[in-house]
């Protein structure tokens, strides 16, 4: 099998806007799958509603495209009814975290044996734009035309919090590093969260001075911080660069977890 | 051999849930459904089977329709507030042509209203409850022998038409304890199987599809947009969708003379009962402290599809009184199917009619 | 004949065991009809509790009771509550101990809290007194099927005192109670 072999290629082309990036997530996560020779009638890939949720329509195994926000708990019933199968979740940041918040908690909560990858593009793109719990302080949308006045949530600290093994947070830019990550995710039982910062040139570049897609993931690039390296400067006691965000494996560990394969 | 106990009508749904083959139930505890998923989180691992208490209806919800399509027969319960908040999904389930079974053990509302006390008032929310129009089954248990019987049917309808059923139970029958007989099998039919070189989607001539669960090579994709009979999202074809919806309801209705489980008491009988669920027991004690023959009764144990051919199993009637714990949800129905007069007696509260209500409203129309 | 019997008290003393235990006796033991309610409160222990049990030879349609027949009343409250109302021709026994006033109807007092104290060491046993003292009042089960309903329904270990607690019952209310 190749990356190629997952595809659902009736349903290509995809309807992801020029210059969006969860394409590439998708290639990472399908990479990821690949390569631990996961069987494609084995592998069940939930999502909800949005842009990030339509990925599982674009790929040949049993899929499940459900509610708005409501994706982690079809999979939980998936993987609870039938521990055998491999379950991933695509997600975004405002299905995960505004509608689908709850559950969020509650899967990382149980530490279920899913992997659950979140596009987050810090907006609601499907919708036309508007603001979501990712997008940051004083970001414009349509529904914060003066501003986002509400502090965003940080996922993978609320995933730890919560109690997932596995927690990770790469770029679209970072394709080797996420793939690894994804592939990472994928073999640690119970929930495996990966936050993939992704740009979304129509709905929030456009309206914050990112107007071309190179500007956008130049961005991403610029302001990762390595965990590694963040370590080291909170160690030191440096300061850490205005406007960074970690990335890297924030928590690895083996809390027990539900609905593992015996 | 039958298997007889003395046991609460909750119990025996999860018995009867268990008997058809459940073998996963998500739910989320609410009065007076939490027996039910109490038994089965008992049960359910000593059976194979696996129970998850979700953090909300919703999720219950979900979760049931993710356990139902890796093939498992899937199940929770839940009460009018949990009932609300499932609807989404439901239409879910309804679009995606999912089989479950939802058991919703009625109770006083709107709102928070009488958590401990009988209603009937969700008739109308499990047939429309959901936005869009779709079609679904309902049952209405009186016994707690029905509790364990129909919540058998509910399963083999679920999988028979690929849709959500539900046991419209109330708290009264809920909680009542009853002699109830468990046969040591009872007939489970499971959804038919795909046949090789039909579309996940594609209907046969009953306008049902073979089944696809998840696991088994079918590589299906499932999905709450309007969607072509490969299952892949085509929800700005205005033909395609209408087709989609028509069949939808149109597999259940045209079964509803077919599928229909009732009893005919005194059919000549010119003042005609018709109820469903508990209000059925009053109007039988009704009948016996009448003279004989003189009112006629109708009960339904399968209320939607509403199978309204029924109505002309009397001939004679020349008014029927529908004794229901809500204000008259499907008296609104029969109105639609006849040329009689239909008289809604309500009851609200938790209170069942007694028998002499019941014969004091008849006599006034005798 | 039906029976409509209506056990009243406060949550913890097994007000509602005691109505499914008499209604199983019926149904599994004696070839009659039973069914058995109760109503729900937020409180979980310590409140008012009570539950009924209709009997019959006949299928039983109606569900809820209409007038008891027979009440079993262990708490004033309780009395206050339902059995103050009870009409004429209705039997009652009550806990002579927990319940200060008396009925009209025909009273068949028993000490029985106090008795399971004094006698088995515990009040826990004091429903199943009741229950032996209903028998031997009422004859609405048979003593067999009471004593198999019973031991079908109390934990186990504790088989041989609840069939003390039943025999003790049986004996009190044969006396005309206290």
């Amino acid at each position: 099998m190749t990356v190629e072999d997952w595809f659902r290629h009736d349903r290509l082309p995809h309807i992801f806007c020029a210059g969006c990036g969860n394409g590439s997530i998708i290639n990472s996560t399908l990479e990821a799958v690949d390569s631990l020779n996961w069987k494609v009638d084995e592998t069940v890939f939930v999502s909800g509603i949005g842009c990030s949720s339509r990925a599982p329509g674009y790929i040949v195994t049993d899929s499940l495209h459900t509610t708005h926000g409501r994706a982690l708990a079809f999979a939980t019933g998936v993987k609870m009814a039938n521990h055998d199968l491999n379950v991933v979740v695509f997600t975004g940041d405002g299905d995960l975290s505004a509608i689908g918040g709850n559950h969020f908690i509650h899967a990382c909560r149980r530490n279920i044996d899913l992997t659950v990858i979140c596009m987050n593009n810090q907006i609601y793109g499907m919708t036309g734009g508007q603001g979501s719990p990712c997008t940051p302080t004083g970001a414009l949308s349509t529904t914060t035309p003066y501003g986002m006045d509400e502090p965003a949530f940080d996922l993978c600290d609320l995933a730890t919090a919560a109690g997932a093994n596995f927690v990770s947070r790469w770029t679209s830019y970072h394709v080797r590093e996420l793939t690894r990550s994804i592939k990472l995710g994928l073999q640690k039982p119970g929930l495996s969260f990966i936050e993939v910062m992704v740009q979304c040139p129509t709905n929030y570049g456009r309206r914050n001075r990112l107007r071309d897609v190179e500007a956008m993931v130049s961005k991403m690039r610029d302001h990762a911080l390595l965990k590694e390296k963040y370590d080291r400067l909170v160690a030191e006691r440096k300061p850490i660069p205005e406007g960074s965000f970690v990335v890297g494996t924030l928590t690895d560990r083996n809390l027990p977890a539900l609905g593992v394969r015996r | 051999m039958t298997r007889v106990d003395f046991m609460q009508g909750n119990i025996a749904s999860a018995e009867g849930a268990l008997a058809a083959g459940c073998r996963f139930f998500a739910g989320y505890p609410i009065t007076p459904s939490s027996e039910v998923a109490e038994h089965m989180a008992r049960r359910l691992p000593k059976v194979g089977g696996r129970f998850i208490q979700m953090e909300d209806e919703i999720a219950s919800m979900a979760a049931v329709i993710g356990g139902a399509w890796t093939g498992v027969r899937s199940m929770t319960a839940t009460s009018g507030p949990g009932f609300s908040l499932m609807m989404e999904n439901i239409g879910y389930a309804a679009f995606t042509e999912t089989p479950c079974v939802v058991v919703n053990i009625q109770r006083g509302g709107p709102s928070t209203g009488q958590p401990t006390l009988a209603a009937q008032g969700d008739m109308l929310q499990c047939r429309f409850g959901s936005h869009g129009d779709y079609s679904t089954i309902a049952l209405a248990p009186s016994s707690v022998q029905e509790m364990f019987d129909l919540t058998v049917k509910s399963f083999n309808l679920a999988d028979r038409f690929r849709a959500p059923a539900f046991l419209m139970a109330d708290e009264i029958i809920g909680h009542l304890r009853e002699r109830v007989e468990f046969p040591d099998t009872v007939e489970c039919t499971p959804p038919r199987p795909i046949r090789e070189g039909m579309l996940p989607f594609e209907p046969e001539e009953d306008l049902v599809p073979g089944f696809t669960p998840f696991g088994h090579g079918h590589r299906v994709h499932v999905t709450g947009l309007t969607h072509n009979e490969k299952g892949y999202p085509a929800s700005t074809d205005p033909d395609l969708h209408e087709r989609l919806v028509m069949r939808l309801i149109e597999k259940v209705e045209r079964a509803r003379h077919e599928i229909a489980d009732y009893d005919i008491e005194n059919p000549d009988a010119e003042v005609v009962f018709i109820s469903y669920g508990v209000p059925t027991r009053s109007v039988r004690q009704a009948l016996l402290d009448a003279p004989e023959g003189l009112y006629g009764h109708l009960n339904l144990r399968i209320v939607w599809p509403f199978p309204e051919n029924l109505l002309k199993k009397f001939p004679n009637a020349r008014v029927f009184l529908v004794p229901e714990l809500n204000m008259g949800q499907m008296a609104r129905e029969i109105v639609r199917h006849c040329d009689q007069p239909v008289i809604s007696l309500p009851r609200l509260g938790g209170e069942l009619h007694t028998p002499q209500y019941l014969l004091d409203r008849a006599e006034e129309y005798r | 004949m039906r029976h409509e019997v209506k056990f009243t008290g406060f949550g913890g003393q097994g007000i509602i065991l005691s109505a499914v235990i008499v209604g199983r006796a019926a149904t599994m033991y004696d070839g009659k009809h039973a069914v058995q309610s109760q109503s729900y409160g937020p409180e979980a222990r310590g409140g008012a509790s009570s539950s009924t049990v209709i009997i019959s030879d006949e299928p039983i349609q109606y569900p809820k009771v209409l007038e008891p027949t027979i009440y079993v009343i262990m708490s004033e409250a309780g009395f206050l509550k339902f059995g103050a109302g009870a009409s004429p021709e209705a039997v009652m026994l009550i806990d002579s101990g927990l319940v200060q006033s008396r009925p009209e109807c025909r009273c068949i007092e028993i000490p029985a809290t106090m008795k399971a104290k004094d006698i088995l060491g515990k009040p826990i046993f004091a429903n199943i007194i009741m229950l032996g003292a209903l028998v031997a009042a009422t004859g609405i089960v048979s003593e067999e099927a009471m004593q198999k309903a019973v031991l079908d329904s109390v934990p186990k270990g504790t088989e041989d005192l609840n069939m003390k607690a039943l025999r003790l019952g049986i004996e009190i209310a044969s006396n005309g109670g206290e």
